[in-house]
């Protein structure tokens, strides 16, 4: 198990640090440099003269060769510094602090919904199979795997406007000072996600409940007179899981790719809509240091996944 | 030259059997695709069946609820709804089925490659595909936006750059199946070049997943090209495609259009579903094996 974790965590090194240099490497392949295309005559927001060109970007260390500025940016993440935002100057850390909470709820939340909601439909149909009950629920599942999750964000905030006049409140409020207004908050974003990701769940689950039922080993435990509650919980819910959370692990990057469009429909002020604000702004180390974020939490969770299914299926960690 | 002349028919033939085989085995599959060939010709007609110009405002009818004159309302410009839907079609399509033919091809190319030849190439090949897929589609698109300016072209690049490491992963692995068959031995042994096996003997095997994952991937380029559009990231107004369209309708408005958030939504979800049910017939067409490994 050691060395399976010591090996993983060795394959993850390598991938992050070219993560690093291809985020480099596109915020550099902008004509000219970032200064010059915020400042710059043809194609900035506000001009600057040439000299006080020249003076900001010795400040940022954009006179600098590649490599150092590389080395520059890396050795301020790894101290926790991510410089600070162009406009208003508020370090890009603090905003993360601040907006990173709210994104990481709406995540777990939309991953706890897809279980509620996508197991039970899943392992319903599996059992009734060929029934009814079961080609509503893959009409369902087929469904809402094709709605675009903003969309369906969307058609949320379009129904409650048009028949409850309510708006969720569009400020930041933390779970520890007032729990109610940020579940107001955050309650939409994390159904319209976590809908669309129970339906993957949902179809996961009946394949694989359907398999495992025809499985060898449950007509054998069935056969030697095991109690079907038996059968049920220590054979079939066991192996027929653990492809399921594998799939939750992997629906990760949807999850953090479709929450910065959920974010922007329901205005929700996280991670995404900062990232998105900095796009528009050209505001490029927030755009450098979120991408990074994303693309880390991302390694990360993938990393979680792949221990976590070592621990419950011995055969992966001894490949 | 007799010969070549004979095998055309027949394999036109073939290839008609073959989809009156797969319309029979998959009623689903065979409606989808039908809607997809109604879908492809509104975007190839749009210019000619748009009942309006997409782009011209009509300051007389700002706002319209759907009516007679205006099937799906107009949007605060006043234009016709129903003429960007239409035009949307043809630009969303144009950006999803060229992304998805680009990164396949790339991906094809490079999972051939890469797990024919293997060794230092794959091993290369294999860390720089880690990198590719750490990042969650939106956010590498969005990241390849900004380093290459908006634009409808850039667009396509970026989404074509979401689906390369999945493809060339996927191929990779069938190519690293066929090295080890006999043919390719065999072929080896009569002193074929890598790429000649690479193009004769591997590529063919490779046809069918390619297939399988590109119609899957189809669905995908779309709701990526919708979420970009939607974030005003993407395609740039005023041309319509269905995201931007959806782009900063419910904002500030007291009275929401619902129209104009439900028809070309509507249009992104029956496109994608279209395009998810045509690829899961496929793929139980082609190679039923392949099932769980799509997954």
């Amino acid at each position: 198990m050691q060395t399976y974790i010591l090996r993983r965590l060795a394959l993850a090194v390598p991938t992050v640090i070219g993560v690093t240099i291809l985020i480099f490497v596109a915020m550099r392949l902008l004509p000219g440099d970032p200064l010059e295309q915020i400042f710059g005559e043809n194609t900035g927001i506000y001009v600057l003269s040439e000299a006080e060109l020249e003076a900001a970007r010795k400040s940022l260390g954009l006179d600098k060769p590649l490599v150092i500025q590389y080395l520059t940016w890396m050795g301020d993440v790894l101290r926790g510094d991510m410089g600070s935002s162009f406009w208003t100057d508020q370090p890009i850390s603090a905003t993360i602090l601040r907006r990173g909470p709210l994104t990481m709820q709406i995540g777990i939340a939309a991953v706890l919904i897809s279980w509620i909601v996508g197991l039970p439909i899943g392992i319903l149909a599996a059992a009734w199979r060929n029934s009814p009950l079961d080609y509503v629920a893959r009409f369902f599942i087929t469904l809402f795997m094709a709605i675009p999750s903003f969309w369906l964000g969307m058609t949320f905030i379009l129904v409650t406007v048009i028949f409850f006049s309510w708006k969720p409140p569009i400020t930041v409020v933390n779970i520890w000072d007032d729990p109610y207004r940020n579940f107001q908050i955050m309650i939409g974003p994390s159904i319209a996600l976590g809908v669309g990701l129970g339906a993957f769940i949902a179809r996961m689950a009946r394949t694989q409940f359907l398999e495992v039922f025809r499985e060898d080993y449950v007509r054998t435990a069935r056969a030697k007179g095991l109690d079907e509650r038996v059968v049920m919980w220590r054979h079939v819910v066991r192996n027929a899981l653990l492809p399921v959370i594998t799939l939750s692990g992997l629906q990760f990057a949807f999850l953090l790719g479709g929450s910065v469009a959920v974010e922007r429909a329901f205005s929700v002020p996280g991670l995404g809509t900062a990232l998105v604000g900095g796009i528009e702004e050209r505001d490029w180390m927030i755009i450098q240091n979120l991408v990074l974020l994303y693309a880390v939490v991302f390694v990360f969770i993938n990393l979680i996944v792949d221990l976590a299914y070592g621990v419950i299926d011995p055969r992966i960690r001894y490949q | 030259m007799a010969q070549l002349g004979e095998a055309r028919p027949s394999r036109a033939l073939a290839l008609l059997d073959n989809a009156k085989q797969f319309g029979r085995s998959s009623l689903l599959g065979a409606c989808a695709a039908v809607f997809l060939v109604f879908i492809l010709a509104i975007a190839t007609l749009a210019p000619w069946i748009a009942p309006e110009d997409p782009l011209k405002a009509n300051y007389g009818a700002l706002l319209e609820t759907p009516s007679l004159e205006f099937p799906m309302g107009t949007d605060g410009l006043g234009r016709d709804t129903l003429s960007r839907v239409i035009a949307g079609t043809r630009l969303s399509l144009i950006v999803s089925i060229t992304a998805v033919v680009i990164s396949k091809v790339i991906g094809f190319s490079w999972g051939i490659t890469s797990g024919y030849l293997g060794g230092r190439f794959d091993l290369l090949s294999q860390r720089l595909l880690d990198v590719l897929i750490s990042f969650p589609s939106v956010i590498l698109a969005l990241l390849l936006l900004v380093a290459l300016g908006a634009g409808v072209n850039t667009v396509i690049i970026a989404i074509a750059a979401t689906g390369i490491a999945g493809t060339t992963r996927i191929i990779r692995s069938v190519s690293l199946l066929v090295r080890e068959s006999e043919y390719v031995l065999a072929a080896k042994m009569i002193g074929a070049s890598p790429l000649r096996i690479m193009v004769r003997h591997v590529a063919p095997q490779c046809v069918a997943p390619l297939l399988v994952v590109a119609s899957a991937s189809l669905g995908g380029a779309i709701f990526t090209e919708a979420a970009l559009s939607y974030l005003g990231l993407g395609v740039p107004p005023p041309d319509p495609s269905w995201g931007n369209m959806l782009g900063g309708i419910l904002v500030a408005s007291f009275k929401p259009p619902w129209w104009l958030v439900v028809f070309p939504g509507s249009a992104i979800t029956l496109t994608i579903l279209a395009f998810n049910l045509f690829g899961d017939a496929l793929r139980d067409h082609l190679d039923p094996r392949l099932r769980g490994r799509l997954e």
